[in-house]
């Protein structure tokens, strides 16, 4: 898709939220959803069950207005974390500029979270997308938690890390980290629009 | 109002979260009016703008040696109250001629303008008018233009035009390198990291931070001890920033303004990565799609990754051809008002097509001349006198253009050249079903109208028709011989219809070679297709054309007369058609069938009364005439001694 139309003077930019269930991805929206002024708050859409997980996926459009004469729109979406959703995340991950993979910080966890790294992985070759090219954050989530519970970022790092993205600390329930993850992310985008488009 | 000369650039502490507000004023201030115009400036109260503001003003001032700009900062207020005070005295016109000559108009405060229209209609007039003149005009705000609210739809589409960039809280390293930089200014000096310690408290501007370090100044001065860094948060702390650092430690909650940071961090990151070009090149497709053009030739040009070095010209050229598609278009609605509204005047890449549109348009006006109908192919009889040049005619009406081009046919006047080119223009037309456009023209009459084009102004035109045509037949080229404009622009259609592979047949009535006045770039080209000549008929011919001729009256010829008719020579076809009639005339006059006898009474009056055994007339006419004089018989001459005496006598 088209990062930056310049003939309509738009900016849009799709991001996704990846990872393994019950990693925090919803409640990384929530948190951005909640500090988004009054006046400018679109309407978030989560299709969740009934015990808060998402079923089919979240959408939040951010507007973001006119920014040096382009009007600038991102959409924040998560695909459902559970295995067996594999399609929603195939067609979730579609024409995606950019992805945060929300990892979760327990150290029980770390199996889940490099399967489903694995996992995005996959879905983006088979879309014929070399995984390298999409811009990619991760994001450690869950660090308020006992230090017995969790690994460190440093531990999560050589787990996961080994393209050497940028990655976060985060506790996405208070906010310390949310919005570094998605300025990240968002910078990595724009990064891109003066480098060649696929 | 003067500009604070205390705001400069070099005592304004740059970090990252103005680092791109300072450069665009930096560049503005290098160069007023030429690049981000206007500049737009916004951020939270105390951040500095009016510093920056004042340093674009002073550096401007100080530019060039006193290049006397004339540079006026003035706040949206006293703008406003100013604009009143002109109206109320009726010297709005002054006002207006006042600012119109401010070479950089700095402007502060433009939030105040929400639901001001009269000063928005005037501020909106007074940008274009300083724009159209390329002067500068720099505005601050406490919010970005589209957010000030109930103004001018058109005033905000042009705040946002030029550049708009805002500037953050500054972060650590930023307070404390302006920290350091106050207290040199007040030669002050604290314990160390005492102002690292008041760096950490998250001030949200510099106005604020600066009324903390004042009060440890005082604090310090006044109390004459020096300040421990673990005596700050006690000395500032009724201070809410204080307040909530103490609360929560030195790494705090995150900022409650969290989001408005982040757009404007994304602002940041859009400005330096949107590539001016691009929107350059975005706008002048807008503007061309809004004129109604295709504009696909630079919407190419946004897939391009980086910018192609000549896109500016590519940019001015597409003007070009649309201007010139303009013309072409005007043009083309004159001679026929259908054409208006083509696709092809629409489409800079189809500018070709629709030069060929309006060639077809003026030629389609007045069609050149086209052959007669009256000469058909059927209607000629072949002999051998004329057989070379009709299968040469066969032979282009068979493959126009490919086999002999240009065929020059030449001959006595009256053997059926004419005729010939004619029929060839005919068959050329009915061969391809009507569509193929023939002019067929005697060079006379080419002559004519080119002098009444060159008369009219109207050469263009005139030239377009003989261009479009798919083969051009000249009959009577001999004309042209002698004439200068008409040979040159005979020689212009002749090169442009033979590169594009169209048919050209000429007739004269003597071969190229001996065509006087003809000039050599002609008669070389003439002579480069095929030159053939048609003799004046043969016995076979004329015994075929006297009996076509003779039958198409009511008398039916005998074989004896049509034996008779042929052995007599004949220049051209035209004399034996007068024959045909002054035999047909005889007959009439007699009361009689068309016969032998009757001829040969026409024709051979004295052969036919003496009723000698046939010798062939010619011959016997000529004899007859040869011994019918008496000097020139022997024997009836006269004696010549009486002969020769009386001529002495």
């Amino acid at each position: 898709m088209s990062l930056v139309n310049y003939a309509t003077r738009e900016i849009t930019c799709k991001i996704v939220y990846y990872g393994p269930g019950r990693s925090g991805k919803t409640t990384n929206l929530h948190y951005i959803y909640g500090q988004v002024p009054e006046d400018r708050k679109g309407k978030m859409v989560s299709l969740a069950t009934q015990t808060d997980r998402t079923l089919f996926f979240d959408f939040l459009p951010l507007d973001l207005g006119t920014i040096s004469g382009f009007t600038t729109k991102f959409q924040l979406y998560t695909v459902p974390g559970q295995v067996y959703y594999q399609t929603t995340r195939k067609l979730v991950l579609q024409g995606a500029d950019g992805v945060v993979f929300v990892a979760d910080s327990q150290a029980r966890q770390l199996q889940e979270n490099i399967e489903s790294l694995q996992d995005l992985h996959s879905n983006l070759a088979e879309q014929g997308i070399e995984a390298r090219s999409v811009p990619l954050v991760l994001q450690y989530n869950k660090q308020d938690l006992p230090r017995d519970l969790v690994l460190t970022p440093a531990e999560l790092n050589d787990a996961l890390n080994f393209r050497g993205v940028p990655e976060f600390g985060a506790d996405a329930l208070h906010g310390p980290g949310v919005f570094e993850t998605l300025r990240s992310i968002s910078e990595l985008v724009l990064k891109r629009l003066s480098a060649p488009v696929r | 109002m003067q500009v604070d000369p205390r705001h400069r650039f070099d005592n304004f502490i740059v970090g990252s979260a103005n680092r791109l507000a300072v450069a665009a004023a930096r560049a503005v201030a290098e160069s007023p009016g030429a690049v981000y115009n206007p500049l737009f400036i916004y951020s939270g109260s105390g951040l500095g703008k009016t510093h920056l503001m004042g340093a674009i003003g002073n550096h401007a001032s100080g530019r060039g040696g006193g290049a006397n700009l004339d540079i006026e900062y003035v706040s949206l207020d006293d703008f406003v109250e100013q604009l009143h005070a002109a109206i109320a005295s009726g010297e709005g016109e002054r006002f207006k001629q006042r600012y119109q000559r401010v070479d950089v108009l700095l402007i502060d405060d433009m939030q105040f303008l929400t639901g001001r229209r009269e000063t928005q209609t005037e501020l909106l007039r007074l940008l274009n008018a300083m724009q159209g003149s390329g002067r500068q005009i720099v505005m601050s705000s406490d919010r970005p233009p589209a957010e000030i609210a109930d103004v001018d739809e058109r005033l905000i589409t042009r705040l946002s035009g030029g550049l708009i960039v805002d500037i953050g809280p500054p972060d650590f390293e930023t307070r404390i390198a302006i920290m350091r930089a106050k207290c040199e200014e007040r030669g002050v000096r604290f314990w160390p990291g005492v102002v690292e310690e008041l760096g950490r408290l998250e001030f949200r501007n510099v106005r604020e931070l600066q009324g903390a370090l004042n009060r440890l100044i005082a604090f310090q001065t006044l109390g004459g001890e020096q300040i421990k860094p673990e005596d700050v948060l006690t000395v500032l702390g009724d201070l809410p920033e204080a307040k909530r650092a103490a609360e929560h430690g030195t790494r705090g909650v995150p900022a409650p303004n969290e989001f408005q940071s982040f757009v404007s961090d994304i602002a940041t990151a859009v400005a330096q990565h949107v590539e001016s070009w691009k929107a350059r090149v975005a706008e002048a497709i807008a503007y061309w799609t809004g004129e109604g053009y295709r504009t696909g030739q630079l919407e190419r040009l946004l897939d391009e990754t980086a910018p192609p070095p000549n896109w500016e010209s590519l940019l001015r050229g597409f003007g070009a051809t649309v201007e010139r598609l303009k013309a072409l278009e005007q043009q083309a609605t004159e001679v026929d008002a259908a054409l208006g509204g083509n696709e092809v005047f629409r489409d800079p890449e189809r500018l070709r097509e629709a030069e060929i549109l309006l060639d077809r348009a003026l030629a389609g006006a007045t069609p050149p001349p086209g052959p007669s109908a009256a000469f058909t192919r059927q209607g000629f009889e072949v002999s051998s006198s004329n057989q070379l040049a009709v299968r040469a005619a066969d032979d282009i009406v068979a493959e126009p253009g490919k086999r002999y081009s240009p065929l020059f046919i030449h001959g006595p006047s009256g053997v059926g050249k004419t005729h010939l080119l004619n029929a060839i223009g005919n068959e050329l037309v009915d061969g391809s079903g009507g569509a193929t456009a023939v002019a067929c023209i005697s060079a006379q009459v080419f002559m004519d109208e080119l002098i009444e084009a060159l008369q009219d102004g109207t050469v263009e035109r005139w030239r377009a028709r003989y261009r479009s045509a798919d083969a051009l037949l000249i009959d009577d080229v001999q004309f042209v011989a002698g004439k200068e404009r008409t040979q040159d622009e005979l020689f212009h259609v002749f090169n442009a219809l033979h590169a594009e592979g169209k048919q050209l047949v000429f007739c004269s009535d003597r071969p190229p070679r001996d065509l006087d006045g003809l000039e050599d770039r002609l008669r070389s080209r003439f002579e480069g297709g095929l030159v053939v000549e048609m003799q004046s008929p043969d016995r076979a011919l004329r015994e075929k054309l006297y009996a076509r001729y003779l039958a198409a009256t009511e008398h039916e010829p005998g074989p004896d007369l049509l034996a008779y008719l042929a052995e007599r020579p004949m220049a051209s076809v035209r004399e034996i058609i007068g024959t045909v009639n002054r035999l047909v005339a005889a007959a009439d006059v007699a009361g009689a069938p068309l016969t032998l006898a009757v001829a040969r009474a026409e024709l051979d009056p004295e052969s036919s009364a003496s009723a000698r055994p046939a010798t062939p007339a010619a011959v016997r006419a000529a004899a007859d005439t040869f011994f019918l004089d008496d000097e020139k018989v022997v024997w009836e001459w006269t004696d010549a001694s009486t002969r020769m005496l009386e001529e002495l006598k």
